[in-house]
């Protein structure tokens, strides 16, 4: 209950600030995709059923506010956090490179699903364009924050599981 | 090693299940164009105060940084903006007289006031949601306000976009720069009927929209003619100004023209928004 709690809170802050904060700090009207770090990280950090649902909350919250249709980003957020988790097992917390790598992929996984479904298919075919000016500046700005946001959330799972850890050890 | 009192199910199973009820979920939403309904509310209550408080504070730092502006701009302009009024003065009784002449001939052809004051309620804009693909943006105002799918927004005297769902303290807003958007549009000069359609390619670029399907026979269109929303439009009311052409060619029909349209509001800076209460009435009402 604790764990869902916190991510609930978690992911509300970081929705909160993409939407308001960052959209005053944006350079060059490109904003950084925050939740895509949360899911992520949720994923590699505690495996496929938890990064399944911080996916499909986050993507819900995308699809009431801001969505194309109710289920799109809900669905797609879903398959990120699952397929995350597959990476559990060669997840290491001193490691750096293996959670930057993925959250990357993530981020470019997601634009390359929204440019295909709903730009490609309306005959806006200048990939190149939209790849340049908009994927990858999103991808190099989401990195930079992810520096700061992932130390963040790792040091709340860490605590967490700590906690959890303590309280199952009382039970046996 | 204890056995497991309750049933767990494999995450494979969960991710099945959730992958269906999401494309039943866009499905249902798709068709019978209905969105949200009880998750907006809960989503409602539980986001938008925040959103709103957040939003509250970085006006009220927005405001404190334009006050420390240096006052020989502010006084620079002061002096640019009385030569604008004094041009506008000449502007306005000019433009009296000819409203006088309007108003005559008005009488004479018994025609009612053609462009009714709609009523209007004002809104903030509290958040933007589209990420960096889509245009659109989440308004303070919502049911409660009697805010409705498709009431119209403007911003100043431009047109902003068109509501696309409503909960019960927040609206949806959709904008015309948004990729997906469509707005039937017309040259005020020649009353010629165009399309005109968000481009991120272009708004990113140049500041500019596209047009398309302008028939115009007579070659009279020019570039700087007001661009306002059609009469033929079944969601948008006539007469609210869109832009202007900010250039045009022949298409290779060689019977339509297409080109762009310089948007009359800045869409960066969007704070504060009118949204027009009055929908626009078809047939089918």
């Amino acid at each position: 209950m604790r764990r869902k709690i916190i991510i609930f809170v978690i992911v509300t802050v970081c929705y909160l600030l993409q939407t308001t904060l960052f959209t005053r700090l944006s350079f060059a009207s490109i904003t950084p995709n925050l939740l895509i770090i949360v899911v992520s990280a949720f994923g590699f950090m505690r495996g496929r059923k938890e990064g399944l649902f911080v996916g499909l909350f986050c993507g819900l919250l995308l699809d009431i506010f801001g969505g194309i249709v109710l289920g799109a980003y809900s669905l797609l957020y879903m398959y990120v956090g699952y397929i995350n988790g597959f990476f559990r097992k060669r997840f290491y917390p001193e490691d750096l490179k293996l959670p930057l790598l993925l959250i990357a992929g993530s981020d470019l996984a997601v634009n390359l699903f929204i440019y295909f479904f709903m730009f490609l298919f309306r005959n806006r075919y200048n990939f190149n364009y939209y790849f340049l000016h908009l994927m990858l500046p999103e991808l190099v700005y989401t990195m930079v924050v992810t520096i700061f946001l992932y130390m963040i959330v790792l040091k709340i799972n860490q605590r967490l599981e700590a906690i959890e850890k303590r309280s199952a050890s009382k039970f046996v | 090693m204890k056995r497991k009192s309750k049933f767990v199910l494999p995450t494979r199973y969960i991710l099945m299940t959730m992958t269906a009820v999401c494309i039943a979920g866009m499905l249902i939403s798709f068709t019978l164009n209905i969105s949200g309904g009880p998750l907006n509310s809960v989503a409602g209550y539980v986001f938008i105060p925040m959103q709103r408080g957040i939003n509250t504070v970085g006006t009220f730092l927005s405001e404190q940084a334009g006050r420390l502006k240096n006052l020989t701009d502010v006084m620079a302009e002061n002096e640019a903006l009385k030569q604008q009024v004094d041009a506008l003065t000449t502007e306005l009784n000019t433009i009296k007289l000819e409203q006088y002449e309007l108003d005559n001939l008005r009488e004479l052809l018994e025609l009612d006031q053609k462009y009714p004051s709609y009523e209007k309620a004002a809104a903030n804009v509290i958040g933007k949601n589209g990420g960096n693909w889509f245009s659109n943006f989440t308004i303070d105002k919502g049911a409660e306000d009697g805010i409705e799918t498709d009431m119209n927004v403007i911003a100043g005297s431009g047109l902003v976009g068109i509501v696309t769902d409503v909960g019960p303290n927040y609206a949806r807003v959709s904008t015309i720069i948004n990729d997906t958007n469509k707005v039937g549009g017309m040259i005020t000069t020649t009353s010629d009927n165009l399309v005109v359609s968000g481009n991120l390619e272009h708004m990113n670029e140049n500041m500019v929209i596209d047009f398309s399907n302008l028939s115009d026979s007579d070659d009279e269109v020019r570039v700087g003619d007001a661009v306002v929303t059609s009469y033929i439009s079944d969601r948008y009311q006539q007469g609210i100004l869109i832009g202007y052409i900010a250039s045009l060619q022949m298409d290779s029909n060689n019977l339509t023209k297409s080109g762009t349209i310089t948007p009359a509001v800045d869409f960066e800076h969007i704070e504060e928004v009118l949204v027009i209460l009055n929908k626009k009435q078809t047939a089918e009402d």
